[in-house]
């Protein structure tokens, strides 16, 4: 009884009135307002323009992300090409060069068919020559031969044609033939 | 005896406002018509319409202090954004505050709402910064904490409910919704039970909310104003550093304890929404 009482006049004394779990009208219709008004405020003033810039910038990230991925593969793909390129023309200036070296070969080889034929051909020329020039040398022998015989035969006719001399005569000029 | 009575509650009144008096403590914690900074008293304005008392109470005040701040606040970072044409990275408060809002979209709207949280990401932004500055400003000394009268807690869960009700029905339809809220496939002799469940089951989660924002809120308060008034108890200097150091690791924890409670005043109003909205789950 006394407790309560001192609790009660206590309270009444220090001008508190109730407790920690008394309900205020007052203070309820306030918070309603309060909060509906900052609700609206906020809504209009920050959440609005806020969460929109927001997701413009992730939206931009999210884009400028997916840009360099792109530009990246897509930079593989032309360091790969570029690679591939030059393995190509490195086949092909290969290729250029082992061809110049088979046509220059056979360019020799060609060459070198082409001098020996010649070279056979101009013996072959000198060979024939010289038989024509042993033909034609021989030829003449002959017509001297004959002359030769004739002008003999002349000479015997004119002097003494014993036989004796006329062995002389034809030695003799047997001698002379194997003379010259 | 009578007489005698009343002599006696007069010697315990001035015994009571001398020494033994804990009314100190909870006039701390409760609302009053003025701010109270120790050694002077700020009066604030009463009045009255149609017979309800809208006296701007110390709590009422609070609340106007968080609102106003929060809109100060919020207008600058909100120019920051829209000063700046191109995405670009944000500075100072538009950054921390940036932080707690993309925590309070990623972390609570979308996780547990799911699609469609758009719509309700105001509401959940504005009562998680709301409650949140409320319980920092009853950290100052000579503040009151708006969020540690249960009026006020009572309201902000009233408000969650209408939400929550508001949200389900907007997605299912008002009849849709009540469907809904029994699950599938139970025998029919269970039906009355379970909507008397379900009803309740409504109703306890704002109830819950309303409770729990309030006494957090309010028991670091107490246990301060205990832990200080044993040094006038015991009478005593050397319990100075004891009860000192221990009200400052209260006070601390009330830090956390206000983070925490703006957290999960959010999230659980999300949690509900979120139930409310896909009740297949």
């Amino acid at each position: 009884m006394y407790a309560f009482s001192k609790i009660a006049f206590v309270a009444f004394a220090s001008g508190e009135v109730g407790g920690p779990l008394d309900v205020n009208p007052g203070l309820i219709i306030w918070t309603v307002v309060t909060f509906v008004i900052l609700l609206f405020l906020l809504k209009k003033l920050a959440w609005g323009p806020i969460l929109k810039s927001l997701g413009e910038r992730e939206t931009f990230i999210k884009d400028s992300l997916e840009k360099a991925e792109q530009a990246q593969t897509e930079a593989e793909k032309l360091l790969e090409e570029n690679k591939a390129n030059l393995a190509k023309a490195e086949d092909e200036a290969q290729k250029v060069i082992a061809q110049g070296r088979e046509y220059s070969e056979k360019l020799k080889d060609q060459m070198l068919e082409e001098s020996k034929a010649e070279a056979k051909k101009m013996i072959e020329d000198a060979k024939s020559e010289i038989e024509g020039k042993q033909k034609e040398a021989f030829n003449q022998f002959k017509e001297q031969v004959a002359d030769i015989a004739v002008q003999a035969a002349e000479k015997i006719l004119r002097e003494n044609l014993d036989s004796d001399t006329q062995k002389k005569i034809v030695q003799k000029y047997i001698d002379d033939l194997s003379k010259n | 005896m009578i007489y005698k009575t009343a002599e006696t509650i007069k010697d315990t009144l001035a015994v009571a406002e001398k020494t033994e008096d804990t009314g100190w403590i909870l006039s701390h914690v409760l609302d009053g018509n003025y701010f109270d900074f120790g050694f002077f008293k700020i009066p604030l304005p009463q009045f009255e319409l149609f017979g309800i008392d809208l006296s701007i109470t110390r709590h009422v005040a609070v609340m106007w202090l968080a609102a106003i701040l929060l809109v100060l606040i919020f207008r600058s970072v909100s120019k920051a954004y829209s000063k700046s044409k191109e995405p670009s990275a944000p500075k100072g408060v538009a950054n921390f505050m940036e932080v707690l809002i993309v925590f309070v979209r990623d972390d609570i709207a979308k996780t547990t709402i799911g699609k469609g949280y758009e719509k309700f990401l105001p509401y959940l932004l504005t009562v998680f910064f709301f409650i949140l500055t409320c319980n920092f400003l009853g950290l100052i000394p000579g503040s009151a904490t708006a969020t540690s009268n249960i009026s006020v807690t009572a309201t902000l869960a009233v408000i969650s409910f209408i939400v929550i009700q508001a949200g389900g029905m907007m997605k299912n339809g008002a009849f849709g919704y009540f469907k809904g809220l029994i699950p599938h496939g139970i025998p029919v002799f269970l039906l009355p039970i379970m909507l008397v469940v379900e009803l309740l089951g409504l109703f306890t989660k704002p109830f819950a909310l309303a409770i729990r924002l309030f006494a957090n809120l309010t028991a670091g308060h107490i246990v301060i104003g205990a832990l200080l008034g044993l040094i006038f108890i015991l009478k005593t200097y050397f319990v100075i550093p004891v009860s000192v150091s221990f009200a400052l690791f209260i006070y601390l924890l009330e830090i956390l304890v206000a983070l925490i409670q703006a957290y999960i005043f959010t999230m659980l109003s999300s949690l509900f929404i979120g139930m409310a909205v896909h009740q297949e789950h």
